[in-house]
């Protein structure tokens, strides 16, 4: 049997562990046959080549002037960006090893009025460009976008829990993302295998029976089955044939780049991930390297060059999009490690080979490198990323566990910051977040607006007392959140709808199973001032002040000792747990589009400064406009015994409700990690794996010095890399709006003195 | 009045041992080996000139916490711990509670908890009871953290208002004990930062025994502001931290590059 299978083993296969994979689609086991661990440390991996570093400056170059010219060097305004909108493009031609850009032109934008053409054009104005009149007059005449599909559907319930902003971020404007396509299938099975497969999955949709899911899907498939096709145009565009699978690690990069290149050129997603690739990646390279064929050298080149193409992404947004997210993050979420369901580390070579490129290239946002901890994986390589995040603070840490036991795979990649998602046959529906802080204060004044006054929700019996009793609050905020619970999903059924009608990510699905499950993600800002708000209540005796019009805008807590999240207290804890848990099984009694299974976030990106600013003073004592805390972050100031205190609480959070992810941003300063590199590593490597046998769910850990991020806002010009973590991603320093950057000033850093 | 009451407890088996607790901080990296819980315990006789916690001195106040109280909250840092971590208890000046800090390494290291005693020395003597509650409480401490602020005794006097025979007194019997110290000294220009003192120093550390590791640590401003709070006079007004040049001249007359038992 062994026998015949070598016989047949076609040449781009030969070397490789055989295994089902061959037969069928299965990234898994080829990964599973074809591990190949490293448990040393980082002293193989080289360093720039001088292509590399040439292209990296003309990059820095090109960034330096997309700064000064305000955020945007060119940008289409009259062809609408599909996989094979534009010719090739180079940043230079001699010198990539892996090619193509998302437009003709490096950083040029693309237009994406699929989403809405309204947020197209105001995305174009808002840098200066114009849109050009016969784009307008198709996208609002002739073909409907999905901004407008959602707007036809919502009830004015929905319409004001999003004016209002107890929902924010709603992706009925723009691309909901969130997919992680299983790129490496490119590379092994090349385009002709998939598409056979897609038309073999297409012919088997349905029994003839032509009910609404089947005529869906097998539109759907269809659609895919082309997306696949013109990504093999767009790949000839640059000379290369991937309609075979890739013969050599160099192909094998270029093949994976080409799905990404394709998801990135038709969608503008709110989060548009890598996935899970350096397990392939490395196979490919190791073989090379052991037939002689390729250097290291080479083997971090290729590795280099597309990780600059991933830090080439770009889209052109509103400016309401950026005070939500700034600085420009796509969020090329790139997933690394891990340790497999049979106990095996997924720790290899390419895994440091992705770190080595922030030493090699500089510090930078994207992609956005999360590190799948656990604590099986070999120490070299939990000190080497250690010294990464001293160094650049920008990685990320997520529970592989915790991920993995849920999931029941290990062959899942993070979608966006925090959200696992099974790269074979899973996908999620994206669906921003609710504020749970303004709905306590909803609870109080009965519906309205604490700070319109409008009432948004329903008109229930406002708190009236001077007093607040817990039980009358407990029972008012229950009803509120029934209701929330109620506009929040069913605003994002519409979403969903219209999307997969007007916007289906053809491209990135076509990447994964025909037949998924699905995932309905949801989301939560404001936890830790509801949490707090709660207990001050509970404990602290609060009283009401209201204005004029009744309407109660400022608090006082006669008691202000109150338990606060944060600080491994139970009291406080409980309530996070019961509100998340709370919150989730509300939310779960609706109806979800497509059967998708429900999901929540606690994860608010930037976007805890927005939704501060428009809630109103909460009983914790946060004042009407003041951030939030990111995430599930306790709230500034509440923490009172130490960092990891801090921490457990937030590990206290049950991951089973909230399945879509658990984030929270640790600031740190260096002496505080210990008084030399050494010491400095060893404390983190046990920090997280302390944080995660606790079953923490995510960390971004920043070090550095107050005093730097002070001297950072006033002279930008001397920090251009710097780059810090937010709440489920990285962003350069100076892209972050005066808001955000006191915010982030503002925020806890552990610190000894 | 507090201190006696704590006094009293020490005698009658059944009734908890409370310490004075100033604060706990749980995540504690440059206290001692790995990540530790600290517990600073309340009161300091010495009044060090660069000292950034006044807020400690006072003896007798501060939270009371038996040692269960204090051991089960630590417990639940233990995942945090790694091989290394543990415990420390620091102050103020740990060896003032000496009873305290005694029953509670006893307990903890009945739990397989590493211990680390971070002191000054200065309550250390050769009399009884202190003595024979020390040698007790050494065989419950995997390491100590010793601070000498200065090597002349006159000028150790200056700048704590105590002598320093009473540190090295401790020192010594540690070291001929073979009980594993790390030796720690604040830099402070106009005080230590004397390339003669320094070198007398680095000399006297040549002679112990059982050092893993020696440490400079800049003197730093960061405690001013608790003087201001406590509306004291802040002793080394105007005197700025010492330029890195002078840490690394500092470590080097030191030779701490030579202590590297912490690492094993």
């Amino acid at each position: 049997m062994k026998q015949m299978e070598k016989a047949t083993m076609p040449t781009c296969w030969e070397g490789f562990q055989p295994g089902d994979w061959m037969s069928e689609i299965n990234v898994r086991d080829f990964i599973n046959k074809n591990l190949d661990q490293y448990d040393g440390d980082e002293e193989f991996l080289a360093g720039p080549t001088a292509a590399t570093t040439t292209l990296n400056d003309q990059l820095l170059a090109l960034k330096k002037k997309e700064r000064e010219v305000g955020g945007v060097l060119e940008a289409d305004n009259n062809v609408v960006s599909s996989i094979t909108s534009h010719g090739p493009g180079y940043l230079n031609k001699d010198l990539e090893t892996i090619v193509g850009l998302q437009t003709d032109k490096p950083l040029k934008r693309a237009f994406m009025p699929e989403g809405g053409i309204r947020m197209a054009e105001d995305a174009l104005k808002a840098y200066g460009f114009e849109t050009d009149p016969e784009m307008h007059k198709i996208f609002t005449h002739y073909r409907k976008t999905h901004n407008q599909g959602v707007f036809d559907a919502y009830t004015p319930d929905m319409r004001a829990a999003r004016h209002y902003k107890i929902v924010t971020g709603l992706p009925d404007a723009y691309g909901r993302g969130r997919l992680v396509s299983d790129f490496p299938r490119i590379a092994i099975y090349g385009i002709d295998r998939l598409m056979q497969e897609k038309l073999n999955d297409w012919n088997n949709i349905g029994d003839g029976e032509m009910t609404d899911e089947v005529i869906q899907l097998r539109e759907e498939v269809n659609d895919q089955w082309k997306a696949l096709k013109q990504m093999k145009q767009m790949a000839a565009s640059y000379g290369y044939d991937i309609g075979r699978p890739a013969e050599n690690a160099q192909e094998a990069i270029q093949w994976i780049y080409f799905g990404y290149l394709a998801a990135v050129k038709t969608q503008n997603g709110a989060a548009m991930s890598v996935g899970r690739i350096d397990t392939v990646i490395d196979a490919y390279i190791q073989r090379d390297l052991d037939r002689g064929l390729i250097t290291e050298e080479q083997a971090q080149e290729f590795i280099d060059h597309l990780v600059m193409k991933l830090r080439m992404v770009r889209f052109i947004r509103t400016t309401e999009y950026n005070s939500l997210f700034s600085g420009d993050p796509i969020w090329a979420t790139l997933s690394l490690a891990g340790v497999g369901t049979d106990g095996r580390h997924h720790v290899t070579k390419t895994a440091f080979r992705f770190l080595k490129t922030l030493d090699n290239m500089g510090a930078a946002p994207e992609p956005n490198i999360t590190l799948l901890w656990d604590d099986k994986l070999p120490d070299g390589f939990k000190r080497y990323a250690t010294e990464v995040s001293i160094k650049s603070s920008t990685i990320q840490y997520e529970n592989d566990a915790l991920m993995r036991n849920e999931w029941g795979t290990d062959y899942y990649g993070i979608a966006c910051c925090v959200s696992a998602q099974p790269i074979a046959d899973g996908m999620q529906y994206f669906g921003a977040r609710a504020n749970l802080a303004k709905t306590v204060l909803y609870a109080i004044n009965g519906g309205k607006d604490e700070l319109a006054g409008a009432q948004v929700g329903p008109n229930y019996e406002p708190i009236t007392s001077e007093y607040i009793d817990y039980d009358e609050f407990m029972k008012k905020f229950d009803k509120m959140m029934d209701w929330l619970a109620d506009v929040y999903v069913n605003a994002l059924n519409t979403i969903h709808y219209m999307h997969d009608k007007y916007y289906y990510e053809a491209a990135q699905l076509a990447l994964k199973d025909t037949h998924l499950d699905r995932t309905f993600a949801t989301g939560i800002s404001g936890l830790s001032h509801a949490v707090d708000s709660i207990s001050a209540i509970k404990y602290g005796h609060v009283k009401v002040i209201r204005n004029e019009d009744g309407l109660a805008v400022d608090y006082a807590v006669d008691n202000d000792d109150f338990p606060r999240y944060g600080n491994n207290d139970d009291r406080a804890d409980d309530i996070a747990k019961w509100l998340v848990k709370t919150f989730f099984t509300k939310m779960n009694k609706h109806h979800l589009y497509r059967g998708a299974k429900l999901s929540t976030s606690v994860l608010t990106i930037t976007s805890n400064v927005v939704y501060g600013k428009n809630t109103g003073t909460t009983p914790n004592g946060r004042k009407a406009g003041e951030p939030f805390s990111p995430g599930a972050n306790p709230a500034y100031g509440a923490e009172h015994n130490g960092a990891l205190a801090s921490l457990l609480s937030t590990a206290k959070i049950p991951y089973h409700y909230a399945r879509d992810g658990i984030s929270n941003t640790f600031g740190v300063t260096p002496n505080t990690l210990g008084h030399d590199d050494d010491a400095r590593k060893d404390t983190l490597v046990n920090m997280v794996d302390g944080y995660m046998e606790n079953n923490g769910m995510h960390l971004n850990i920043n070090v550095f010095n107050k005093s730097t991020l002070i001297d950072a806002q006033k002279h930008p010009e001397e920090y251009p890399t710097l780059t810090v973590r937010v709440s489920g991603y990285c962003v350069y320093f100076a892209d972050l709006t005066k808001e955000q950057q006191d915010d982030v000033i503002a925020r806890t850093f552990f610190e000894t003195m | 009045m507090a201190q006696s009451i704590a006094t009293m407890q020490r005698t009658t088996t059944e009734k908890p041992l409370v310490g004075y607790v100033h604060s706990i901080e749980t995540f504690g990296s440059v206290d001692g080996p790995g990540i530790r819980y600290v517990v600073f315990l309340q009161g300091c006789r010495m009044r060090c000139e660069f000292c950034h916690n006044p807020d400690t001195w006072n003896i007798g106040v501060g939270d009371e916490m038996t040692v269960d109280e204090i051991l089960n909250d630590a417990i639940r840092y233990k995942a945090f711990w790694g091989k290394k971590g543990g415990i420390t208890v620091s102050g103020g000046e740990a060896l003032v509670q000496i009873d305290f800090v005694l029953a509670l390494f006893k307990k903890a290291k009945t739990m397989g908890i590493n211990t680390c005693l971070d002191t000054c020395g200065q309550p250390f003597t050769y009399k009884d009871p202190f003595f024979s509650k020390f040698a007790e409480l050494m065989q419950y401490t995997d390491v100590s953290l010793v601070d000498i602020k200065h090597i002349d005794s006159a000028q150790h006097k200056r700048l704590t208002g105590f002598n320093n025979e009473t540190v090295l007194a401790m020192i010594q019997y540690m070291s001929e004990h073979g009980y594993h110290m790390w030796i720690r000294h604040v830099l402070v220009p106009e005080r230590t930062d004397y390339d003669d003192y320094l070198r007398d120093l680095g000399q006297y550390i040549h002679t112990l025994n059982a050092i893993d590791k020696v440490e400079v640590l800049p003197y730093h401003t960061m405690g001013v502001k608790k003087y201001v709070e406590l509306g004291i006079d802040y002793p080394l007004e105007g005197i700025e931290p010492p330029s890195a040049e002078r840490v690394k001249n500092a470590e080097h007359l030191l030779d701490t590059a030579s202590y590297r038992g912490y690492a094993s």
